[in-house]
């Protein structure tokens, strides 16, 4: 009869013909799991991972042939890095939590910023609106219905200025998620800095910077990818003279998963990236020892719980592995995957808002046994909007509470030695290298973008994952299961005054300052774009003459020209 | 004599580059039997309403999640009265606070799709909208 139910299994192996059970295991099999099948039988046929990936019911040593503890385990602080990159882990120290914030004015994200950081965050996050990020000021015509909605809008370095007011840079680490014209805002930081009489030695924080997975995933490029490339390499080749203590860039898997990667694809993509800007800056002629301890990453915390784990501890293995193999580096701080995480926003449901709260902090927790360096949880209400004050203060409190009531911080790698997180984290690892490979007989991830594809390996999930949710076989609480009416959430509305205060602020600057100095400042920045200079000192001065966001891309522009990607469906 | 297919052109408006959400409902339609164009990004309410005229399409689907709808929406609705084009359906997904949305349809907007919506209830929503 149970063989009618559709849907429904009664089989006891899951197809894996190498697998060789022990004699203890298939008795088990016999005697117990075979009665209980033929009585009633598994909900459903197959079980997979919100990636579709197979999951068996049963872990044991049989899934492990040949596992070494001490090889592929290791231990905490030392290779291969699957427990951790630090010895006591979040015994020693908490991670960071870092809140990404950022809407309206400048000085609506610093009254933000100082709220956060009494409540006790203890790093700086800024989001930037869309005319920033796609290097346009406040007044230009493309900027109009966007100033100050998705971020901050930061114009000029008057704004950057608002922005970190009664802010010491020298103390609170400061992260800045921006890509295209990353090195633009970063010169506006160091600025800011420097007006504070803060020592560039001393700043800690990080930028986005990471070009490669806009053009795969969040699409917010302005140039071709080569000198987008070198753009980034002078970051850090700035980065390792100046600012030593500096992230200038955070190689963000994220943004891929958001797009709808599955977490392999998320993995492969990300580290096969990481590679990609080392290999850059070794051809630059920087010392992988050097610049690589520098590079941090960051990755998504999706619902599936331990895939999720399973994916930081593998991202650990792989990185150390290419890193020694590959670019044969003696350094073991080059070796270390540093990692910041974000709870998925593509995880939210819009209705039932408050179930968000529920995800976001399951997500946070498979991050925290995962071993991140920094954490960011979604508020429950960005399904909507930007977050509300009270929205992102749930958030944080979700961490403080997994940081100091859940007990899971005692112990380091609290899940190490489970014969389920291992075979999947040596799962997860050969699915990634078999990607990574791939994209390396393509000529690396430059020329496999210019092919699409990652981008198509990413739309064909994202479709997969969509038809699977219309079709039920993927259950979203308050979506396609467990409906019910609700009323509207109170969410935060940016209107159009921002843009309206940004014009004004903008045509105050352009008539105060040295237009013959802007002038000179950006014609030399067109200059050395079109040799081989490092840009940053260019863009430095520019910033510091109060040379617009808009006016600094638009010379860039001129030199580099723009980039369209070819769209796919 | 076979029937003429649904042409629909998908649009992504405005700054934002997050186009999971228009790809996705490209191909939906695609799938359910629909003649998709799909813009790509970054297009402005001109290139829209253009290619919505170049392409004759009987709908319009805009993608937009950054909160510019309330620029984006009338400046596109105005062009196609212009165009003569206002009996083409226009239909918005993407995340609309509920207080925008009935101005929104008072403007000519068929139907605004918020997140978590199926995509076979906006095929069902064109089949039924253009049933003649």
């Amino acid at each position: 009869m149970s063989d009618k139910v559709r849907g429904t299994t009664t089989t006891i192996t899951t197809g894996d013909a190498a697998r060789v059970p022990s004699a203890k295991e298939r008795a088990w099999e016999e005697n117990t799991l075979r009665p209980t099948l033929e009585k009633s039988p598994e909900r459903q046929t197959e079980f997979t991972t919100i990636s579709g990936y197979p999951i068996r019911r049963l872990y044991t040593p049989a899934d492990l042939p040949g596992w070494d503890a001490d090889r592929d385990l290791g231990f905490p602080g030392e290779p291969p890095y699957t427990r951790g990159i630090h010895s006591t882990m979040h015994r020693g120290r908490l991670w960071t939590m870092r809140q990404f914030a950022g809407f309206g004015t400048a000085e609506d994200t610093n009254e933000r910023f100082r709220y956060l950081l009494a409540q006790g965050q203890t790093g700086l996050s800024t989001a930037f609106d869309l005319p920033t990020l796609m290097g346009y000021d406040s007044d230009h015509p493309l900027s109009e219905g966007e100033v100050g909605k998705c971020g901050v809008a930061i114009s000029s370095l008057a704004d950057m200025e608002v922005l970190f007011d009664k802010i010491p840079l020298a103390s609170v680490t400061t992260s800045m998620t921006i890509n295209s014209p990353a090195a633009v805002i970063w010169a506006m930081y160091l600025a800011v800095a420097e007006k504070q009489g803060a020592d560039w030695k001393r700043l800690s924080g990080t930028l986005q910077n990471d070009i490669l997975k806009e053009y795969i995933a969040q699409k917010e490029y302005i140039y071709p990818p080569e000198p987008s490339m070198r753009l980034v390499i002078d970051t850090f080749e700035f980065a390792v003279k100046n600012t030593p203590k500096f992230n200038p860039i955070s190689i963000s898997g994220y943004h891929i998963r958001e797009a709808g990667s599955t977490a392999i694809q998320e993995l492969a993509f990300t580290l096969r990236d990481g590679m990609e800007y080392v290999e850059y800056g070794m051809r630059r002629g920087l010392d992988v020892d050097q610049f690589v301890p520098q590079l941090s990453f960051f990755f998504n915390a999706h619902n599936d719980f331990f895939e999720e784990i399973a994916k930081y501890r593998a991202a650990r293995r792989i990185w150390h592995k290419a890193m020694v193999e590959r670019y044969k580096s003696k350094n073991p701080r080059t070796w270390a995957l540093r990692f910041h995480t974000q709870t998925a926003g593509c995880s939210l449901t819009a209705q039932q808002p408050y179930n968000n709260v529920v995800r976001t902090a399951i997500q946070a927790l498979a991050a925290v046994l995962g071993g991140t360096q920094s954490l960011h949880t979604n508020s429950l209400d960005e399904a909507w909007a930007l977050p509300t004050e009270f929205a992102a203060t749930i958030a944080l409190r979700t961490q403080q509470i997994i940081a100091h009531e859940t007990g899971v911080t005692n112990t380091v790698d609290a899940l190490g030695g489970s014969y389920f997180v291992e075979t999947l984290t040596n799962e997860v690892e050969r699915g990634a290298w078999d990607y990574i490979e791939k994209i390396d007989a393509m000529g690396g991830m430059v020329p496999a973008i210019e092919r699409s594809y990652p981008q198509r390996e990413i739309a064909e999930a994202s479709y997969k994952y969509q038809v699977a949710v219309d079709k039920k076989e993927k259950i979203i609480v308050g979506v396609n299961d467990y409906v019910a009416a609700e009323k509207p959430l109170d969410t935060l509305q940016i209107d159009e005054t921002v843009a309206h205060r940004q014009a004004e602020r903008l045509s105050k600057l352009r008539a105060d300052r040295s237009r013959s100095e802007v002038d000179r400042r950006l014609n030399a920045l067109r200059q050395a774009a079109q040799g081989q200079d490092n840009l940053m000192p260019f863009l430095f001065e520019a910033v510091k003459a109060y040379a617009t966001v808009g006016e600094i891309c638009d010379a860039l522009r001129e030199v580099f020209g723009t980039y369209e990607e070819v769209a796919i469906t | 004599m076979p029937e003429k297919k649904i042409r629909v052109l998908i649009a992504k408006p405005g700054l934002d580059g997050h186009d999971r959400g228009a790809k996705i409902i490209a191909r939906a339609l695609r799938d359910a039997g629909m003649e998709v164009i799909y813009t790509g990004l970054r297009q402005t309410p001109q290139m829209i309403a253009s290619a919505a005229v170049q392409e004759d399409v009987d709908v319009i689907g805009l993608s937009i999640l950054s909160g510019a709808h309330n620029t984006i929406c009338p400046q596109l609705m105005n062009l196609l009265r212009e165009k003569g084009m206002s009996d083409v359906t226009v239909l918005v997904g993407g995340i609309i606070p509920e207080a925008d949305i009935p101005a929104m349809k008072q403007s000519g907007i068929a139907e605004i799709f918020l997140p978590g919506t199926s995509t076979q209830d906006i095929v069902a929503f064109i089949h039924k909208r253009l049933a003649r």
